[in-house]
C-alpha cells in the first residue's frame, strides 16, 4: 500500500470539474482531504492524502496533469506564532539546526526560518503550541 | 536590633508614590545601582525594587461561583469545557485546578501524550473572555432539587472568580537532566537521554524571593502583580521550607520558600495566565507574578542587588533518582549566569540548557510593576504577618 500527501492546485478553468471524484473512482485510490481553499480569483488549492497501489497512484498523478492541474508533493514549513510565543525557551534545546535561539539582548526566543529543516521537534516541545506546521 | 544607616517606612514610601516622587527600579537595574553607588547610597536613592517571574506553576487554580440556578442546584460535579472542577464545596462554588486534564484525553496511553487542553487552558480561556461550556450535576435535595445544569458562559457570567494558587514563585528550583538511555517527559520538560539537555526554571536575579531571601518584606498581605492584575500573598505556600542550605548572601541553594497567592481573576489577562501542555506529562498554567520590594534600609538594597552568578542551584537526575523518591543526590551545583549562557558542564560533559521560565516575560512584569508604582496606581502594603523564616 502506498500513501502520499500532495498539493493540487486548480485554476479558474478547471475548478468546477469534479476532478478528485474522478481521480479516486478511476484509479481506485482512497483519499483524505487535509486542507482545501478556493481563492477569490477562483483558483484553488487542496491538500489530499492519497492511498492505493503505487501503480494506481502514478496513473492518478498523470491523470491530474493531463487535466491541467499542478501537483506537488507537500512541502511543510514550520513557523513561530509570535502572538502565542511566551519566550520561555523550552524549544531551543530541541532544535538541531539552531533555528530557534535566545536573543541575549531582548531575551526573546527568535526563529530563523532560513535555517529550519522542518523536523518538527519543536512543535510538541512547545508548551503553548506556538510552533506551527503549515502545509502550504 | 541592628542599626541601619538608612531607614524608611512603608508609609514614607507610599507617601512618595502618592506624590509621584518614588524612585523605582527593576531588580536587574538595581544590580548596577548598587555596583555604582554601594548599598548604603543605593538605599538612599531607591525606594522600591520590582521583581518578576513567569513560569508554569502547577499548584494553581481558581475558585468560581457561577450563581444560583432556577430551579436551584447543589452542584457536586462540575465541568468546564469537559475539564472537571472540584465541586465538593457549597452549592454553586467550585475549584478548577490547572493540572486537571480534559475528560476523554488519551493521557499517556499514546505515549508521550500531548495533553492539549486542561484546567490551565480553561483559566486562560476565562480571562480571555472566551465562551466556556459549563456543566454541573447534583443529586437533588429538598432545597436544591435540580439534577443537571448546562450553559455556555463567559467570565462575566460568573458571580465571583478568584485565582488562588497554593504554591507559586518557588524560591529556587532544581536543574533537571536525564542520565538514562531514553528520552523522558517530565514536568521539567522533555529531557533527552545521556544528559543531552538540562532544563531549569525561575527567572534568577529577577525572581521575587531571590531578592528578599529571608522574607523580610514579602509576607502575608503583600500586594503583588498577579496574572496582570493586583493580588496578594495569602499565606506561605505549601512545601515552604526556609531551612535549607544557603549561600553567604542568604540565597538558598535549592528549592526553599514558596508563597500562596490570591487575586480577582476578573481583573487578570491572558497575557499573564497562559495554559501549558507539557508533552508526556500533563497540563499546567504559566503564571506571571511580580513583587515590589521596599528598600527599607541598606540590607534590602544589598539583597535586591543579587546577580545571576551569585545564585546557585542543584542538578538532579530525573530518570532514576527523582522518580524513586526520597533524598536526591546532587550531580553538582550551577549558577544562573551559566544556565542562562546556554551551556553548562555536568560531570565533565557539556550540556545544552533550556529554560522553562520566560526571562523576557519576567522582565516585562518587573517593568509594568515599576510603571504602575511610578504612576501611583500601585501602593505597597505592609505584611500583616511574616512568612516562616525558620532557624536562619
Ligand atoms: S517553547 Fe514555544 S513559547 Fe517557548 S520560546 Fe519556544 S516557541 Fe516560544
Ligand atoms: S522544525 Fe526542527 S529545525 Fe525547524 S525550528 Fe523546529 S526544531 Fe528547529
Amino acid at each position: 500500500m502506498y500513501s502520499k500527501k500532495v498539493v493540487i492546485r486548480y485554476t479558474a478553468d478547471n475548478v468546477d470539474q469534479p476532478i478528485i471524484c474522478q481521480l479516486v473512482k478511476k484509479h481506485d485510490l482512497d483519499f483524505n482531504i487535509l486542507k482545501a481553499q478556493i481563492l477569490p480569483r477562483r483558483e484553488g488549492v487542496i491538500v489530499v492524502e492519497l492511498t492505493g497501489s503505487k501503480e494506481n497512484f502514478d496513473r492518478g498523478m498523470r491523470f491530474l496533469k493531463e487535466k491541467g492541474l499542478q501537483v506537488e508533493p507537500v512541502s511543510k514549513n514550520v513557523s513561530q506564532n509570535t502572538d502565542k510565543c511566551v519566550h520561555c525557551g523550552a524549544c531551543i534545546a530541541f532544535c538541531p539546526t539552531d533555528s530557534l535561539y535566545l536573543d541575549k539582548q531582548s531575551m526573546k526566543v527568535l526563529f530563523d526560518a532560513e535555517k529550519c529543516n522542518g523536523c518538527e521537534f519543536c512543535v510538541m516541545a512547545c508548551p503553548v503550541r506556538a510552533m506551527e506546521v503549515n502545509i502550504f | 536590633m541592628k542599626k541601619y544607616r538608612v531607614t524608611k517606612t512603608y508609609q514614607e514610601i507610599n507617601e512618595k508614590i502618592r506624590q509621584g516622587k518614588a524612585v523605582v527600579v527593576t531588580a536587574e537595574e538595581m544590580v548596577d545601582v548598587v555596583e555604582k553607588h554601594g548599598h548604603v547610597e543605593a538605599a538612599r536613592k531607591i525606594d522600591v525594587v520590582t521583581t518578576g517571574t513567569f513560569s508554569p506553576m502547577c499548584s494553581s487554580g481558581a475558585f468560581l461561583n457561577f450563581g444560583h440556578t432556577a430551579p436551584r442546584l447543589k452542584a457536586s460535579k462540575v465541568w468546564l469545557n469537559d475539564v472537571q472542577a472540584y465541586g465538593g464545596i457549597a452549592a454553586v462554588d467550585c475549584y478548577i485546578g490547572v493540572t486537571e486534564v480534559a475528560e476523554g484525553d488519551p493521557l499517556n496511553s499514546v505515549y508521550p501524550g500531548e495533553f492539549n487542553y486542561g484546567g490551565g487552558h480553561v483559566i486562560e480561556d476565562l480571562v480571555a473572555g472566551n465562551v466556556i461550556r459549563l456543566r454541573a450535576e447534583g443529586y437533588g435535595t429538598d432545597c436544591y432539587p435540580a439534577r443537571k445544569y448546562e450553559k455556555n458562559i463567559t467570565i462575566n457570567d460568573l458571580r465571583d472568580a478568584m485565582l488562588f494558587n497554593p504554591r507559586n514563585a518557588y524560591q529556587n528550583y532544581s536543574c533537571a537532566v536525564n542520565m538514562s538511555d531514553k528520552t523522558i517527559y517530565t514536568y521539567m520538560g522533555v529531557l533527552r537521554p545521556r544528559m543531552a539537555n538540562a532544563n531549569y526554571a525561575t527567572s534568577g536575579q529577577l525572581s521575587p524571593l531571590f531578592n528578599d531571601p529571608y522574607y523580610l518584606t514579602i509576607g502575608i498581605g503583600t500586594r503583588i502583580f498577579l496574572g496582570g492584575g493586583q493580588g496578594y500573598v495569602a499565606w506561605h505556600g505549601t512545601q515552604h521550607n526556609p531551612n535549607v542550605i544557603r549561600g553567604k548572601n542568604g540565597i538558598p541553594r535549592e528549592g526553599a520558600g514558596t508563597i500562596a497567592v490570591i487575586g480577582n481573576l476578573k481583573e487578570m489577562s491572558p497575557a499573564w495566565l497562559v495554559g501549558a501542555s507539557m508533552l508526556g506529562y500533563g497540563v499546567s498554567l504559566y503564571v506571571g507574578i511580580g513583587i515590589p520590594i521596599p528598600i527599607l534600609n541598606e540590607a534590602m538594597a544589598q539583597y535586591t542587588s543579587v546577580k545571576d552568578e551569585d545564585i546557585y542551584t542543584q542538578i538532579y537526575d530525573y530518570s532514576m533518582d527523582y522518580p524513586k523518591g526520597g533524598a536526591l543526590k546532587s550531580l553538582g551545583e550551577v549558577n544562573y549566569r551559566d544556565l542562562r549562557s546556554g551551556e553548562i558542564v555536568v560531570k565533565g560533559k557539556k550540556v545544552v540548557t533550556a529554560p522553562l521560565s520566560s526571562y523576557y516575560k519576567a522582565r516585562e512584569i518587573a517593568q509594568i510593576l515599576k510603571e504602575w508604582i511610578e504612576r501611583g496606581d500601585f501602593f505597597l502594603s505592609e505584611p500583616g504577618q511574616s512568612l516562616p523564616t525558620g532557624s536562619a
